[in-house]
């Protein structure tokens, strides 16, 4: 993800469930960079806020939440490549939240895609938002441009989607070929 | 066997320590109620405690008496007198008739409690002198369940005071054992007075062997010192490890530990309590101590979350020359009720969560595990407030539990526009207000050409790049809270903009062209939207 573009929040919050306690850690490195959490902003004010020092810090205590079945997900955020994020250590990461059935998102801020234990790997970038009808110079819905790139068990693709009324969209893309309709991904 | 005598009884003949039956020859309507000695400790230790409201420092003293030191106590009760009227007042509510001495050392009070005849009288001359007496005024009542009589002794103040009223008393005043009042009986020593006017020289080689009489007079005339040894209330639950020979392995205190969280655990459970503190303390043979400590969300007894606790500080410890002790303590303790394990497997949501609170608590400083909690602004920045999840409360969390996605800002309010004093009033927040998912610690200052004075920004540059907006929303104005931050502080305009690659940010000019605070308004980055 690019590191001055917070789309991938919106992305990755419409997703969850907010009934129970969410886990963010953030390396303190992400924070310098892009930005503390800010729970006003969120759909939840369930969460437990995590400031590591580094990325051992961070990982570790990913690997804790992901033993605790009582959150519905877990977040981590880390900067750039370090060495500590290895193979193994994304790995460990899957593992333990197929073990638990915790949702765990791994999100590399301005990293390159090294070799990854993850199932499933996403490139969000944000896209132009929907157009708002209300008042058409201000921004609207937010919209992506999801890459998933590496995925056991799907195809990879690539596709536009938008959030709209606790929804996802597929919208058209623009120089893209038209979609005509819209498809429901997720409720 | 008579243990104890009502004072109706005393007056028909009846003696403690003689047998009942002679008692009943003497008088066959007395009435006998079989002794309880255990019951009467028990009672003893109760009432013991329930004395901490007068004197933080409260022994028991034989099977039938009390020691407060009332140090420095006495004039939160309006005097001596009063204290001593207090506690009085206070037994016979409870049903039990007390007699209570104060007198400078424990000793005397002790004598006087149980041997002095004189009543409450003739005291308002000697309480004055009782300020200056000295410093260390204590007193013993000696709750005697039987009794009836109820006395207040006079207050002796100075030594000469105290001389005075212990004088007349008899020599079993003294405390020493029974052969010893024997033999000072036979040599027509049968006063404290008489006693004292025997020459110390003599009287010490008299009674070398024996129970000391000059050191019992010497105690009671406060020659000597007696402190009070009062038991902790409740001592905190604490296990303790001996080794034979000090042990200097790194492992020791992880070993250690694993023996000593059972030991724990079995005291908790036994009070039916949970620690919320727990300190491991590690004794080393040079005299040093060294402390790990841990503490947990919601009070626990269970040894695996405990064990796991405290196992990596344990670890870090460091032997030195060797630890030869340790010990275990629940420096803090909660009440925690038996709970059954929940028969289907599911793991009840907030053990869980406490438990992850407290591991990651452990490992990454209190500091930096964090719940948020709103705070009464406008200002972005001032909203979000953080605390520790540790002291997170959980009625708090209780509400966040509830807010489901429709009332998720339920916690947050909104202030409104205000023209009044004060903090703004609460209110709900409006579904239409919208907050950046990120806010930058600290606003950025960034580069925006805008069409002034009061216009839409058109382009900003932040950290180097250039960002073109090609739609934004705005202005949304926030006044800067003139109650607490100085009158040179400007309002904020913030833009919700987009860029041309569909970027979403926070941007804010502070201040406008010709506010008198200052020159043309800077822009600044404050967050990014998702």
């Amino acid at each position: 993800m690019h590191p001055r573009d917070g789309g991938w929040a919106g992305f990755l919050l419409a997703q969850l469930d907010t009934s129970k306690p969410l886990l963010w850690v953030q390396e303190r490195m992400a924070i310098l960079e892009s930005g503390r959490v800010h729970p006003p902003g969120l759909p939840t004010q369930n969460i437990i806020h995590v400031e590591a020092r580094d990325t051992r810090d961070a990982l570790c205590a990913m690997e804790e939440g992901l033993r605790c079945a009582a959150l519905s997900a877990v977040i981590g955020e880390i900067w750039g490549d370090p060495r500590a994020l290895d193979f193994t250590a994304t790995r460990r990461l899957a593992v333990a939240s197929e073990r638990a059935a915790v949702p765990c998102w791994l999100v590399r801020l301005g990293g390159s895609a090294n070799l990854s234990g993850a199932r499933m790997r996403w490139r969000i970038a944000s896209a132009p938002s929907l157009r708002n009808d209300l008042d058409p110079k201000a921004p609207g819905a937010p919209a992506w441009d999801a890459e998933l790139f590496r995925a056991r068990g799907s195809p990879p693709g690539r596709w536009s989607i938008a959030y709209e009324a606790g929804a996802f969209h597929l919208v058209a893309a623009s120089g893209d070929r038209a979609m005509g309709e819209i498809e429901r991904l997720r409720a | 066997m008579i243990h104890a005598v009502t004072k109706a009884a005393a007056e028909r003949g009846a003696r403690a320590g003689a047998r009942l039956t002679d008692a009943r020859a003497l008088d066959p309507a007395l009435v006998a109620v079989p002794a309880d000695p255990d019951g009467d400790a028990a009672l003893v230790q109760r009432l013991a405690k329930w004395s901490g409201r007068w004197s933080p420092l409260v022994e028991v003293d034989g099977a039938d008496g009390l020691r407060l030191d009332v140090t420095g106590v006495a004039h939160l009760f309006g005097g001596e007198e009063a204290l001593a009227r207090d506690i009085e007042l206070r037994f016979a509510r409870i049903g039990l008739s007390v007699r209570v001495a104060i007198a400078p050392t424990p000793a005397a009070a002790w004598a006087l409690a149980r041997f002095s005849p004189s009543p409450l009288a003739g005291e308002g001359g000697s309480s004055r002198r009782l300020r200056k007496g000295e410093g260390a005024a204590r007193f013993v009542h000696a709750p005697s369940p039987r009794s009836r009589s109820a006395r207040v002794d006079p207050l002796p103040r100075g030594e000469r005071g105290l001389l005075e009223q212990l004088a007349p008393l008899h020599v079993s005043a003294l405390r020493v054992d029974a052969d010893t009042i024997r033999t000072l009986e036979r040599l027509g020593l049968k006063t404290i007075g008489a006693l004292l006017a025997v020459p110390r020289l003599a009287l010490a080689r008299r009674f070398r062997g024996a129970e000391d009489v000059v050191d019992a007079l010497d105690r009671m005339l406060g020659r000597k010192p007696e402190p009070l040894t009062a038991a902790p209330a409740d001592p905190p639950p604490r296990a303790l490890l001996r080794f034979e020979e000090p042990a200097s392995h790194p492992e020791v205190a992880s070993q250690a530990l694993e023996r000593l969280i059972p030991d724990l655990v079995g005291q908790l459970q036994e009070r039916h309590l949970g620690a919320r503190r727990l300190s491991l303390t590690g004794y080393r043979v040079d005299g040093s101590t060294a402390v790990a400590s841990v503490a947990t969300t919601i009070a626990s007894r269970e040894s695996k979350h405990l064990t796991r606790l405290l196992a990596d500080k344990a670890a870090a410890l460091d032997p030195e020359f060797g630890f030869d002790a340790f010990a275990l303590t629940a420096e803090w303790t909660e009440e925690l009720g038996a709970a059954q394990q929940s028969l289907v497997e599911e793991p009840s949501g907030e053990r869980e969560l406490a438990r992850l609170v407290d591991r990651l608590t452990v490992k990454l400083g209190p500091r930096h595990v964090r719940r948020p909690q709103a705070n009464e602004s406008h200002l972005p920045e001032r909203a979000s407030g953080w605390v520790c999840a540790v002291q997170f409360s959980h009625s708090l969390l209780g509400e966040g539990d509830r807010s489901t996605k429709s009332s998720g800002g339920g916690v947050w309010r909104r202030p409104l526009h205000h023209a009044s004093h004060g903090p703004p009033p609460r209110a709900e927040l409006e579904e239409d207000l919208k907050r950046p998912q990120r806010l930058l610690d600290r606003p950025e200052a960034i580069d925006v050409i805008y069409a002034t004075p009061e216009g839409m920004p058109r382009r900003f540059r932040w950290r180097r790049a250039v960002h073109d907006i090609a739609r934004a929303e705005g202005p949304e104005r926030i006044a800067p809270e003139w109650w607490r931050q100085p009158s040179s502080a400007r309002l904020r305009d913030y833009y919700r903009v987009e860029d041309a690659e569909g970027r979403r940010y926070w941007i804010y000019r502070e201040g406008i062209a010709g506010d008198g605070r200052g020159g043309a308004p800077n822009w600044f980055m404050h967050g990014l939207f998702g």
